[in-house]
């Protein structure tokens, strides 16, 4: 380790807003990935939810289709 | 002797696949955890401060792997697509679809690192450099990748689009990678290369490597969770998927 004290380590060098802007953004990124996806799954498996989405597409397509 | 041979065509009906990668999600998960926690614990605490760039070096640990796997997912996306359209393939394209929106975002990550690692070293968020204009069309080849797919009802017309539009777009990957030594460019050249000893420190380049080990078996898990989303979506009316222990 060559941080004396947890200061020193936040402050990085007085470059902080530049590394923790780079580390927290692809952490953020990658966690709302990850949350987007299991929501999307989530509404997936709600079969009742997910039938008048499906009949409203399909009377779309038939509109389209005449 | 007989030897056991593994029928790798099985797993081209999406009904296997999508077993196989329910299988698989959970282990690459929790190995990019792991190695993402060890990665962290490198780069940010055990290697030791930059002699010329001092604690900002510090960027390096997660620029260098998202513009890895930016370029990696690009060339696996093309691969898949190239394998959709001579195959004529439905689980080939769910695949490409599946890593395109997590290649965009790489690449975006690799810009928005690559800008904050800019200004404190050459005092610059950007520059019209060749390396990283190149990124910026990648971006747009993603974006462009994911709009046409979105703009065409029929899937599977839009699958042959999009795949056609990551064949053309592959170009862009060796033009990004060697754009440092084609052109020059104020990003600086390969620190890691297979041809020559690496131009850094053996913490800095574990630390790196560890970060870059972890990101993959991120990418390939939420790729392989958002291909069974992807699947699950299209198969909605195939037999397979009426039985419930077939998608638990």
């Amino acid at each position: 380790m060559n941080w004396s004290s947890w200061d020193e380590f936040w402050s990085m060098g007085g470059d902080a807003a530049y590394v923790w802007g780079s580390f927290a953004v692809v952490g953020l990124i990658l966690l709302a990935e990850w949350s987007q996806l299991a929501w999307r799954r989530r509404l997936q498996r709600r079969p009742a939810c997910a039938q008048p989405a499906a009949d409203e597409v399909l009377s779309h397509e038939a509109a389209n289709e005449t | 002797m007989p030897t056991r041979r593994i029928n790798w065509y099985a797993f081209a009906a999406p009904k296997r696949f999508y077993q196989l990668a329910g299988v698989l999600i959970p282990w690459f998960g929790w190995l990019a955890a792991l190695l993402g926690a060890m990665g962290l614990v490198i780069g940010l605490g055990i290697a030791p401060t930059d002699a010329q760039q001092g604690e900002v070096y510090r960027i390096i640990f997660v620029h260098v792997p998202v513009a890895w796997m930016s370029m990696i997912i690009y060339l696996a996306m093309a691969f898949w697509a190239a394998v959709s359209l001579v195959f004529n393939a439905r689980l080939a394209a769910m695949l490409a679809l599946a890593l395109a929106p997590t290649g965009a975002l790489m690449t975006f990550l690799a810009l928005w690192t690559g800008a904050l690692w800019g200004r404190p070293t050459w005092g610059a968020w950007w520059v019209w450099d060749a390396r990283l204009t190149s990124e910026l069309v990648l971006l747009f080849l993603y974006v462009g990748f994911l709009a046409l797919h979105a703009a065409i009802d029929d899937v599977r017309r839009a699958d042959r689009a999009a795949a056609l539009l990551a064949l053309v777009g592959v170009v862009n990957v060796p033009i990004i990678y060697f754009s440092v030594v084609w052109w020059n460019t104020l990003h600086q050249g390969a620190s890691v290369s297979l041809t020559s000893a690496p131009s850094m420190a053996a913490v800095m380049l574990t630390g790196m490597l560890v970060s870059a080990l972890a990101l993959w078996c991120y990418c390939i898990a939420i790729a392989l969770a958002r291909v069974r989303v992807l699947i699950k979506e299209r198969e909605t009316d195939a037999r397979w998927l009426s039985n419930k222990e077939d998608w638990a």
